[in-house]
């Protein structure tokens, strides 16, 4: 949402209508943005297209569906554009990309959290340093591709999509971030926009969606994180009889609530599969144990940011969620301190420290979200 | 619009593109042997007599290419190898760290391909190589050097290098000079002959006639290793149909800009004196960078602290001004300018220049465009910059 607050003309005999107010679109060289940049300038706002370039070093070719990094990105970027009919840079964000995100996501999984880059990048890199930037230079807001509604009560609500809605990754967003925010496509479905960008003469309307963590190329995480942060072997504990049960490269390549590539040494006593139940980088250990033992019925989160309203004073019945395209549950939600207790009315696995908690209220025009915050426990 | 970027790309000349279409317009392949290849033909070495006349060259000596990066490849390369065939201890490379990048990157690739080794003339806080340093490099092991390779003006900060004097010391050694003077041609007087140059590159489009087309201008005794093969046009050196209205418009452009250099360099002067003036006045802050005395008539480039040149470069352009930011990779990332750095300046001065170039269509009411423009575009690219700077 966008507040139309400008000041008045001086001189009243040349009132100049207007119809729209300065935007810059991030354009990834994907359909969603090449479309949401459409529907802006359609919308009689001025548009301006920006290409962010995140990679120090940007493959020349998307390998898959992975990446927004790459030279090809870009120019599907511009050609997106060209069609439209609208100024287009390329911002070197590289930098910062690299600082806050990249490091961050290897910070974070050294630290034995599980992080999610796409929020980080939301919350550093679009809705701030490309903000901020694009305020300085004299825009009024920023419009992405993202899958969400974002109405004139100011209230952030999932996509009419509920396959693609992004509103998980973009409730770190503070309301001023909000308030310089444009999400074009929350009223629509994949499929729409698709046939819209055919319409509209967008070559990349087939491109395939992305995936994964662009900045790992190969999709290979644990790859990515052991060469950053070298081989640190160590032990694999049952949680119930505190044997070591196999041994580990590094904690840090590890998920709560993983199954797979544990490679123990000796199975279970009752032979069932074992979990990731907890990472510890302080001993080195990663503990593991029966799916019952992932249930969670209470988080702990910290940094909570409300978007929905104010800081609720009393506990909040909701939904939330725990991570992106993770399932939705009835919690009640209290405000601690500078952080937030959830009780969750049904038990949920895989909850994982690092990972946002996303509260929503249900509302028959999409479901709204009250407020986030990082789980920390 | 106010175009201020002519040193990027410059409109053609009426009398080029009329040349252009009206040649366009005939059949006959160059090489053919039959009475519309001879027209053809006919038009090509005219073509061929006016440029070398207008550049102080002999017709044999103009080879006609794809324009200055295909030339720039071909002297560096070209004489490299072809010097390196006859005396195989010549593996050395001399260039100057402000070269453009189809001279920079094709010395680089001989140095990475080729096991060539280069010594990279370092310039002064103005841009320019000095004789001197050329002196010292060459007294050291004139007998392992190639090809020396310098440019003649500066695309981005406009100092003109003293050519002349480069090319008698290369010449004192024995070693062929081959110089980039795409800026240069119709800029400032350029003699072939007389400056003393081995190989000289020279564009269409930055004088008022066609992109794609150039030459390299090429002294009788100096031996060049193709880089293209083929049907053996212009000397076997470089094959490939000839192009022949885009030759035609060529050289056209090059004679009318040639003949026409002096009034159009006071002229150009002037307004870019006017226009530098008026920046500072606009901007007191603004650093002028390059020579301010031995430059290009229609350069004017600039520092402007606090700001990025990107960002100044997106502000302008919504205000129909087109500018540069002087140079770009690939992906359209603005990178540190190598000149600047080279000049001395740290990275964020390099960030913060933006090139404005004047042309033969340039008028002062472009510069009053500019002038309108600037202050609150530096105003805002700061407010930007500093969020860089707060960090």
């Amino acid at each position: 949402m966008v507040t139309l607050v400008r000041a008045p003309p001086r001189c009243p005999t040349v009132v100049k209508k207007v119809v729209g107010v300065r935007v810059l679109a991030a354009m990834s060289g994907g359909v969603d943005s090449a479309v949401a940049a459409a529907r802006a300038a359609e919308a009689g706002h001025d548009v301006t297209g920006v290409h962010l370039a995140l990679a120090r070093n940007p493959q020349t070719y998307r390998t898959g569906a992975r990446g927004c990094c790459t030279l090809e990105d870009s120019r599907d970027a511009r050609r997106a554009a060209d069609v439209l009919g609208i100024p287009f840079y390329v911002w070197d964000m590289a930098e910062r990309f690299q600082a806050d995100v990249v490091d961050d996501f290897v910070a974070e999984y050294a630290a034995g959290r599980t992080p999610n880059p796409c929020l980080r990048c939301n919350e550093k890199i679009k809705f701030a340093a490309v903000l901020d930037r694009a305020v300085a230079l004299g825009f009024d807001a920023v419009v992405t591709g993202h899958h969400a509604r974002l109405g004139a009560d100011g209230l952030l609500r999932r996509s009419v999509d509920l396959a693609k809605d992004q509103s998980y990754v973009l409730g770190v967003l503070t309301r001023e971030q909000l308030s310089r925010s444009m999400f074009p496509l929350g009223d629509s479905t994949k499929t729409q926009v698709r046939a819209e960008a055919t319409r509209r003469g967008l070559a990349v309307a087939d491109k395939p969606d992305s995936h994964d963590i662009c900045f790992v190329a190969d999709g290979d995480t644990r790859g990515f994180l052991a060469q950053r942060l070298g081989a640190t072997p160590g032990d694999v504990v049952d949680a119930g009889t505190g044997e070591v049960v196999g041994q580990h490269t590094g904690a840090y390549a590890y998920t709560v609530g993983q199954r797979r590539g544990l490679h123990l040494d000796r199975p279970a006593v009752d032979g069932r599969p074992r979990y990731v139940l907890s990472i510890t980088p302080k001993t080195n250990t990663v503990t593991v144990g029966p799916a019952e033992a992932l249930a969670v019925s209470q988080v702990q989160a910290e940094r909570p940011v409300w978007i929905g309203g104010p800081r609720p004073a009393a506990p909040v019945e909701c939904e939330v969620q725990l991570r992106a395209h993770g399932n939705v549950v009835p919690a009640t939600v209290a405000v601690t301190g500078d952080g937030l207790r959830a009780e969750l009315h049904q038990p949920v696995r895989g909850v994982a420290a690092g990972q946002a908690i996303v509260a929503y209220r249900p509302d028959p025009a999409g479901d709204i979200v009250l407020g986030s915050a990082t789980i920390a426990a | 619009m106010a175009y201020l970027d002519h040193a990027a790309t410059t409109p053609m000349l009426d009398v080029a593109l009329e040349a252009y279409v009206a040649t366009a317009r005939e059949v006959g392949n160059a090489s053919a042997l039959h009475g519309a290849g001879r027209q053809a033909r006919r038009r090509v070495e005219e073509s061929r007599e006016r440029v070398a006349a207008a550049l102080g060259a002999r017709p044999a000596e103009v080879i006609f290419t794809g324009g200055g990066t295909e030339s720039d490849n071909l002297a560096v390369k070209g004489i490299f190898w072809a010097r390196r065939s006859t005396e195989p201890r010549r593996t050395r490379v001399v260039s100057s760290a402000v070269e453009h990048h189809a001279v920079l990157d094709a010395v680089d690739w001989l140095a990475a391909q080729e096991g060539a080794e280069v010594s990279w003339l370092p310039v002064d806080a103005l841009g320019r190589v000095t004789p001197q340093r050329l002196r010292a490099e060459l007294a050291a092991a004139a007998d392992q050097v190639a090809v020396i390779t310098t440019m003649w003006a500066s695309n981005e900060v406009g100092t003109v290098q003293p050519v002349a004097e480069l090319a008698a010391v290369a010449a004192e050694h024995g070693v062929p000079l081959h110089t980039d003077a795409i800026q240069a041609v119709g800029q400032v007087a350029v003699d072939f002959a007389a400056s003393g140059v081995s190989a000289l590159t020279v564009t269409g489009h930055k004088l008022g006639g066609p992109a794609g087309v150039g030459a390299l201008v090429l002294a009788r005794d100096v031996a060049v290793t193709p880089l293209l093969h083929g049907g053996g046009q212009e000397r076997d050196v470089r094959s490939g149909t000839l192009d022949t209205a885009g030759i035609v418009a060529f050289a056209v452009a090059l004679e009318t800009a040639v003949r026409h250099q002096r009034e159009y360099a006071a002229r150009v002067a002037a307004l870019r004196d006017d226009l530098v003036a008026r920046v500072r006045q606009a901007v007191p802050e603004a650093v002028l960078n390059g020579d301010p005395n031995d430059r290009l008539p229609g350069n004017a480039h600039f520092s402007f602290p606090g700001c990025e040149g990107d960002a100044l470069l997106l502000l302008l352009d919504a205000r129909g001004i087109a500018c540069s930011t002087g140079s770009a990779c690939s992906a359209g990332v603005a990178q540190p300018s190598h000149v600047l750095l080279a000049m001395g300046a740290d990275s964020a001065r390099a960030r913060s220049s933006l090139r404005f170039t004047l042309g033969h269509t340039s008028t002062p009411e472009e510069v009053d465009a500019l002038i309108a423009a600037l202050p609150e575009a530096v105003d805002r690219a700061r407010r930007a910059g500093s969020l860089r700077a707060t960090r």
